[in-house]
């Protein structure tokens, strides 16, 4: 009994942070509709300043208290910079973009906060006058905890107050629900949008400060937040500040008991509980179904037009140079060696991955956040082939995009029901799903337990979690470094040359429809979700090809193929090469792989790379492929990129 | 008497508090032009949205041909032969206008699945045709995202005519169109009536426009069919003077 209650407080106060942060981030969505990834950075420059200000002012019980408020209000600010100098300046970009530039402040958040605070975590100061237990039904409870409990109740109080009772509040609710009317009421949305990122900064930072007794301060927290974040918000109700609290406490709860009842699952029983809410409620616990026209207005995409003598020269020339490659390898191996042949065969498999992403993000206009399950899903299920019927690599190419083609067809009957971020959030949960099934190594868990069950001995390991599955070795004819380059090359091509060509079909034309106008489209006949349940299987098909050659270059497969940094990478890869281009991906994904590759070595790449990503997205906006439409790009003789690169 | 193209019955929808349509029951024959008329808010496109199916209605029956059609999806009853128009255009932005035809005459073959032969080069002289019908023949290659929103209005009629339609719902199909344009696009859509015999329902402001053009009148005010009747003895209805032109009238002032 005592035992139970504890855990039903400790779960309660350890919702505290949770909720702070979230809450946060429901109400900048709410207004901007900006899917703000630095919200868990904020919430670890929260623990970090609230550090440095409580030993600064001593440990007074009032200098305590202030110096939280402090770090609150200091991570309010660089919410607001953050808005000013960088958010402002894409509004007018094209959905979701806004979601990089905030990804390029992750990273150089977290190599600014090594640099200022080292490396080494940070035990949090005790809050003073609370750092004793309490006994409750013979059982102890940290004061602080009560502290915590209390906390979420108040902000949740009050942030009713501060939208119901004030004429700002007022207008936040209002836009919220539709920004063009505030646009009409002529209220300055600049300034909205600032006060706006300025109160869910601030939350973040006192979510993190506030949870320094408990917690202190780590480099890996900001990470270890946003997911949680996020699924409260979206199984809250994307916006909703009510939802966001009971979700905060169904989470809560669910991590603490989790951890006493299934000891393993507490990774996945959150992504768990999302999944179910958003198949059975499509906008979460509390939310409402998002108002058409919602959102920044961004400029239509450009009619898609056969490629133009310019783009097929370059084209030509890009083929003609991989062709060729090898080639000078041979020739001269001191200056294009083997790590040349192997970083082009890394570039190529994720330009077909990131074309997969396209394909349903862009034609199809939905955005997923879990893509990397199908990657991973098609280098597990080739190398899983191999390791249980020793399949030739012929074979297991051919069951890579099939495995993950069934497997897109699976998630995808749930997921395209749903639409914009709750579609995302959906694939997302998914994805981590699919990356702890492989992770715990589920599959030998079913089978030991079909074993006894029936008499067997079942196998002891199959997908041997982090172990991961070694030895996937191409074919003796494709074993040489140029040979399996070859073959990268020629798939990838076939596989880019196919997506483009069904684009350019009625298939593609009809989703790219659907993206447009869904009212136009069901008013012509077209089912669009069976379009888009298609489209998303081809995607996981191509996806899944790219996951055959990446398993039998590595020669091994890990659950890191599945993970969410994974599916981050690829969307990066299409959002910063250009959704609206059918180059746009390619470029993207070679641009990204290769920084990446160059920045790897330095210390402070993350610094570099946020910087890069950053610096990209305020010169070009539309995407490295708008590179023609600067005035700079105009000089090189590049041309007006987006209309001619399609 | 041969089967009505449109047969609706006790049709009925609330928002919330607000009743939208109440009780709206007519019927619409093969060859006629019938107008709905009222004043803002009367619940014109909310019926139209219940006919196409866009919305669910609380309560009535919509039979098409003789055919129960109610509370069925929107792709289902355009296969039937119902083609419509939008009061506020929804057309294909990151497409041609050619396409946008083109896109409504694939999916009348059921080629919407095909995925290998370009869908640019399908059924080119067909939608040039259908383009050239509302005059717009000239400006197939133009991108819909550009053009002026009568010419939007003109591109919605014509693929609302791909499908060959037996019942055609226009909404509001000559807003944004000068007064000359108006009175030909309405005489296009009586041609197309007489030529083909199909029934057209429409929604429309401007009475110049409704009375030169149309069979029948039905006014609607608060979500209640008030008169209904050839034009001539709907204009002279005394109740339909007072509420609708009145309501006008002030709106004007207004
Ligand atoms: N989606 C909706 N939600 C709430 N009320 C609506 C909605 N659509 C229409 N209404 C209301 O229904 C009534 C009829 O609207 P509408 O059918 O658009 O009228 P009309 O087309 O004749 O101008 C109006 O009072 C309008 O405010
Ligand atoms: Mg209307």
């Amino acid at each position: 009994m005592g035992d139970f209650i504890v855990t039903l407080l400790t779960g309660l106060s350890s919702a505290a942070a949770l909720f702070l942060v979230a809450s946060g981030l429901s109400i900048i969505f709410g207004v901007t509709r900006i899917v703000n990834f630095a919200h868990g950075s904020f919430y670890m420059l929260g623990s970090y300043i609230g550090v440095t200000m409580v030993t600064a002012l001593g440990s007074g019980g009032i200098a305590y208290w202030l110096a939280l408020l402090i770090a609150a209000v200091a991570v309010g600010v660089i919410g607001v910079a953050m808005e000013v100098l960088l958010l402002r300046r894409v509004y007018q970009a094209p959905e979701l973009f806004q979601l990089i530039a905030t990804f390029g402040v992750i990273l150089v958040i977290q190599d600014v906060t090594l640099w200022i605070w080292g490396p080494e975590d940070i035990v949090g100061p005790r809050a003073p006058g609370l750092s004793g237990a309490v006994t409750i039904f013979g059982e102890k409870l940290p004061e602080y905890d009560l502290v915590l409990i209390a906390v979420s109740p108040v902000v949740l109080i009050g942030l009713w107050l501060l939208f119901n009772r004030t004429r700002w509040g007022t207008l936040v609710r209002a836009a919220t629900l539709d920004r063009q009317m505030v646009a009409a009421l002529g209220v300055n949305q600049r300034w909205l949008f600032t006060g706006v990122l300025f109160l869910g900064s601030a939350l973040a930072g006192l979510g993190g400060a506030i949870q320094l007794p408990k917690g202190g301060a780590d480099l890996l927290m900001d990470f270890n937040i946003i997911a949680a974040a996020f699924v409260v918000v979206v199984v809250g109700g994307m916006g909703s500040i009510g939802g966001a609290f009971l979700a905060a406490m169904l989470i809560g709860l669910l991590q603490t008991f989790g951890i006493q009842i299934f000891p393993n699952s507490t990774l996945i029983l959150m992504f768990l509980v999302m999944a179910v809410v958003l198949i059975f409620r499509p906008w979460g616990l509390l939310g409402k179904p998002e108002s058409p026209g919602h959102g920044p207005v961004e400029a239509p995409e450009a009619p898609l037009r056969p490629a133009n003598r310019k783009l097929r020269i370059i084209g030509s020339g890009v083929l003609a140079f991989l062709l060729m490659l090898p080639v000078a390898h041979l020739l001269l191996p001191s200056i294009i060696g083997d790590f040349t042949l192997v970083l082009v065969v890394e570039i190529m498999i994720y330009v077909l991955f990131a074309a997969a992403l396209h394909f349903i993000m862009g034609p199809g206009g939905l955005v997923s956040f879990g893509h990397a399950a199908f990657f991973g899903g098609g280098a597990y299920a080739a190398a899983l082939m191999v390791k249980f019927t020793d399949a030739p690599m012929e074979i297991a190419f051919w069951v890579a995009p099939i495995g993950a083609a069934l497997l897109a067809i699976l998630f995808g009957w749930f997921c395209v029901r749903l639409t914009g971020v709750y579609f995302a959030m959906l694939t997302l949960a998914f994805a981590q799903i699919a990356w702890a099934i492989m992770f715990q190594d589920a599959p030998a868990s079913v089978a030991k337990a079909l074993g006894e069950w029936f008499g067997w001995t079942a196998v002891e390991q199959i997908t041997a979690g982090d172990d991961g599955i070694l030895g996937i070795w191409p074919a003796e004819w494709a074993s040489s470094r140029v040979t399996y380059y070859y073959l990268t090359v020629g798939l990838v091509v076939a596989g880019l040359l196919v997506l483009r060509r069904i684009l350019f079909a009625p298939f593609g034309y009809t989703l790219r429809a659907g993206r447009d106008s869904p009212l136009r489209a069901a008013a012509i006949g077209i089912d669009l979700k069976q379009h888009q349940w298609i489209a998303f299987t081809i995607s996981g098909a191509f996806a899944g090809l790219a996951g055959a050659l990446f398993v039998y270059s590595k020669g091994s497969v890990f659950p890191t193929s599945m993970e969410i940094a994974r599916s981050f990478d690829a969307l990066l890869m299409v959002l910063l090469g250009g959704v609206h281009s059918l180059v746009g991906p390619i470029v993207g994904a070679a641009t990204f792989t290769w920084l990446n590759d160059i920045f790897n070595e330095l210390s402070y790449w993350r610094f570099l790379l946020g910087a890069t990503i950053i610096a990209l997205v305020l010169l070009l906006p539309n995407g490295l492929v708008s590179l023609g439409d600067t005035s700079v790009g105009r000089r090189l003789g590049l041309g007006p990129g987006r209309e001619a690169l399609a | 008497m041969s089967t009505p193209i449109l047969e609706v019955s006790n049709l009925s929808k609330a928002y919330g508090g607000v009743q939208a349509v109440q009780d709206v029951s007519f019927v619409l024959n093969a060859g006629e032009l019938l107008a709905l008329i009222g004043p803002n808010g009367a619940g014109k496109t909310t019926c139209f949205n219940m006919l196409m199916g866009q919305i669910k209605p609380d309560s009535g029956v919509i039979r098409l041909k003789g055919n129960d059609i109610t509370g069925r999806p929107p792709q289902r009853i355009w296969r039937m032969g119902v083609g419509r128009t939008f009061q506020i255009t929804a057309t294909f932005t990151s497409m041609t206008v050619r396409e946008n035809v083109q896109m409504a005459l694939i999916n009348h073959q059921h080629a919407s699945r095909r995925w290998w032969k370009p869908a640019a080069a399908t059924d080119v002289a067909h939608a040039d045709a259908l383009l050239g019908r509302v005059g717009m023949a000239e400006q197939g290659d133009r991108a819909c995202s550009v053009l002026a929103y009568g010419d939007l209005k003109r591109v919605e009629l014509a693929v609302a005519l791909a499908n060959d339609p037996d019942l055609l719902l226009m909404d509001e199909p000559t807003a944004g169109m000068a007064p000359k344009e108006r009175i030909e696009l309405m005489q296009l859509a009586a041609d197309i009536v007489s030529e083909r015999g199909i029934g057209v329902l429409f929604t429309e402001h401007d009475m110049d426009v409704v009375f030169a053009h149309a069979h029948r009148i039905m006014v609607l005010n608060r979500g209640c069919l008030l008169a209904e009747g050839a034009p001539k003895s709907v204009r002279a209805n005394a109740q339909v003077r007072e509420i609708y032109l009145g309501s006008t009238v002030r709106a004007e002032v207004e």
